[in-house]
């Protein structure tokens, strides 16, 4: 077990606590930075996407994480970063590094003022309300043609920089992303520290005292919404880029519901979660793929397999593991960091104090 | 003395129910003011009145010789008044540290573009926070239960946090609803010590409901008795426990 001796509040201040937070987080960024020289190029690709997938889940995190308003429309916001990336560079002659924040904060603008209305909404209204979100902008994207090229889809033009080309398969384009992603968690790390990201939580946990903590529960719920989306749509920028070629059949409904599926599975409340999550979503795919071949026929060319075995996860995870990985990981941390006086009750949702008068 | 709030006929109807009925009271500087009432005679719908979570029907409310009564509800901890609840409402997932720096929220001036980038502004602003946070929490001996979470925590505990929290926001007014309520013997008259130092030592005004009339007689400079969402006597602890209205009410003699 670990004693940290506090003697100044920048130790409850910074993002690594002690030194143990320097190994671990030291060594997974090695890893991530040498995955080059021992993953191919097909893995390195699925990487880059995985981290497209994960600064969405970031943005998503925010959101129903940490602020507990659900959203099953963040794919529309992801779409409209990406196409908003490829119009950007159709449309102008700017590097892809400055269109890249130009379209977050584009998207981030856009769900600023849909969270004006939509965010009066509650619970299963609100759900609803951002699912129509999906579904309109699927429309919007076949039909306005002369700006998405409609069916037709739209080429993103390749990401370059001084006149160096980046191959979206590769290595090189796989460092951009990463350092995307670390960009994007110093900032959502950044925001969680401060008074915005504590009132998210406040706002999460008890309206009525949030409130009276002199919490503007309104503004607070459309910023959540906001930088959600700004950040959700960076990561659609970026996957823009991943992809090429964009259509608007990539960023339906089914999409929303995997980015709920990933922080989900990946554990609620946490950054790590959203990043754990999408490492899961995609690299599934493949690991069913090299599963099929070692299955009876019977059952590896059964039609709804993929799907099949993603709702089968995302139900054991609600049933067994509401905090997804990133709690299992917490637990099994504790577990080891206070043997042997660990004590199951200590993440069990406590229903004990009975809550009347729930205000809203 | 001063009055630090005062309600004037205070009125509110939900549909055909008259939950308080024009009530008037003020609470001056360094007192301690206690409604007491059976349950639902409307104690706990003029905290949320003088909170902003309801709209009066009437009546007007004035707190420092401002008028609140149209004040928006996430404005009253800024000017001044914090509250506890009759049911605790923490933030449970989150731990005591991070529970009473939201009690600062009120007081946090920087804007979430700054808070993104973490300015060294929004730096110093934390120390500042914090420093507040740490002097509440010597006052009121939370040094163990910091970094614990709140779902750990025991009732007992829970309810001094929840003081905690609304001492952070460095009120002129403090409204505890039920303080001694689900606390043992010894927890209550912890409270009753910690009322005192609060009103003694932080010079902070306190309206309080609360049912356990020993802490009540203890603390109390003036009470209130409320039934069916009148007031039926004001006056000390003694004068107001022995009015014929109030043993009428409570005990339907």
């Amino acid at each position: 077990m670990r004693f940290v001796f506090k003697t100044g509040y920048d130790q409850d201040i910074r993002f690594f606590k002690h030194t143990g937070y320097w190994q671990s987080y030291g060594f997974l960024f090695l890893t991530a930075v040498t995955a080059p020289l021992y993953l191919g190029n097909f893995e390195i690709s699925e990487l880059t996407q995985a981290i497209s997938f994960a600064i969405a889940g970031l943005g998503l995190m925010l959101l129903v994480g940490f602020t507990g308003q659900v959203s099953l429309g963040h794919a529309a916001f992801f779409g409209i970063g990406a196409y908003a990336q490829a119009w950007l560079l159709a449309s102008f002659d700017i590097s892809f590094l400055v269109a890249m924040p130009i379209a977050a904060v584009f998207t981030g603008i856009i769900g600023f003022l849909l969270a004006i209305p939509l965010l009066r909404m509650t619970g299963i209204y609100l759900a609803i309300g951002t699912l129509a979100l999906s579904i309109v902008l699927e429309q919007i994207l076949k039909s306005w043609k002369s700006v998405t090229g409609g069916f037709d889809g739209m080429a993103v033009e390749p990401a370059s920089l001084l006149g160096y080309q980046f191959n979206p398969d590769s290595w090189d384009f796989y460092y951009v992303a990463l350092a995307i992603l670390i960009l994007v968690l110093a900032l959502c790390a950044n925001l969680l520290r401060s008074p915005t990201g504590r009132a998210m939580v406040a706002v999460r946990d008890s309206e009525v005292s949030a409130r009276s903590m002199g919490v503007n529960i309104a503004r607070t719920k459309i910023t959540a919404f906001g930088i959600s989306t700004a950040i959700t749509g960076l990561g659609g920028a970026l996957f823009a880029h991943k992809l090429q070629y964009l259509a608007p059949d990539g960023f339906n409904l089914i999409i929303s519901i995997t980015f709920l599926l990933m922080i989900v599975v990946g554990g609620l409340g946490s950054l790590q979660g959203a990043i754990l999550g999408a490492l899961v979503v995609i690299l599934l795919p493949q690991a069913i793929t090299i599963m099929k071949d070692y299955l009876p026929p019977s059952i590896g060319h059964q039609p709804g397999l993929e799907p099949g075995i993603f709702g089968l996860l995302l139900v054991a995870f609600i049933l067994f593991e509401p905090m997804g990985i990133y709690g299992r990981w917490r637990k099994i941390k504790l577990f080891f960091d206070i043997f042997p006086v660990y004590r199951k009750a200590t993440f069990r949702r406590q229903k004990a104090y009975l809550k009347t008068e729930r205000m809203r | 003395m001063s009055a630090v709030l005062s309600a004037d006929d205070l009125t509110i109807r939900f549909g055909g129910l008259t939950a308080v009925d024009s009530v008037s009271f003020e609470v001056r500087e360094r007192e301690v003011y206690t409604i007491v009432g059976p349950n639902g005679a409307g104690k706990t719908t003029i905290f949320n009145l003088i909170s902003r979570i309801y709209d009066p029907t009437e009546g007007r409310i004035r707190f420092g010789g401002a008028d609140i009564t149209e004040t928006p509800a996430h404005r009253i901890a800024g000017l001044g008044i914090a509250r506890t609840f009759q049911n605790i409402e923490l933030f449970e997932h989150a731990t005591v540290l991070h529970n009473l720096l939201v009690g600062r929220h009120c007081k946090s001036r920087t804007n979430v573009f700054e808070e993104l980038a973490f300015l060294p502004k929004v730096r110093r602003a934390e120390y500042a926070h914090r420093e507040k946070v740490e002097e509440v929490i010597d006052f009121l001996d939370l040094q163990p239960y910091r970094e614990q979470y709140i779902a750990n925590l025991p009732y007992g505990v829970r309810k001094v946090v929840e003081l905690a929290r609304a001492l952070c926001t460095e009120p002129k007014l403090l409204l505890l609803d039920e303080p001694a309520s689900g606390l043992s013997v010894e927890e209550t008259e912890n409270v009753a010590f910690w009322i005192d130092d609060i009103k003694n030592d932080l010079g902070i005004a306190i309206l309080m409901v609360e049912h356990d009339m020993s802490l009540v007689t203890e603390v109390s400079d003036r009470v209130m008795a409320m039934n069916d969402g009148k007031t039926i006597a004001e006056g000390t602890s003694d004068e107001v426990q022995n009015h014929p209205d109030v043993l009428r009410a409570y005990l339907g003699a």
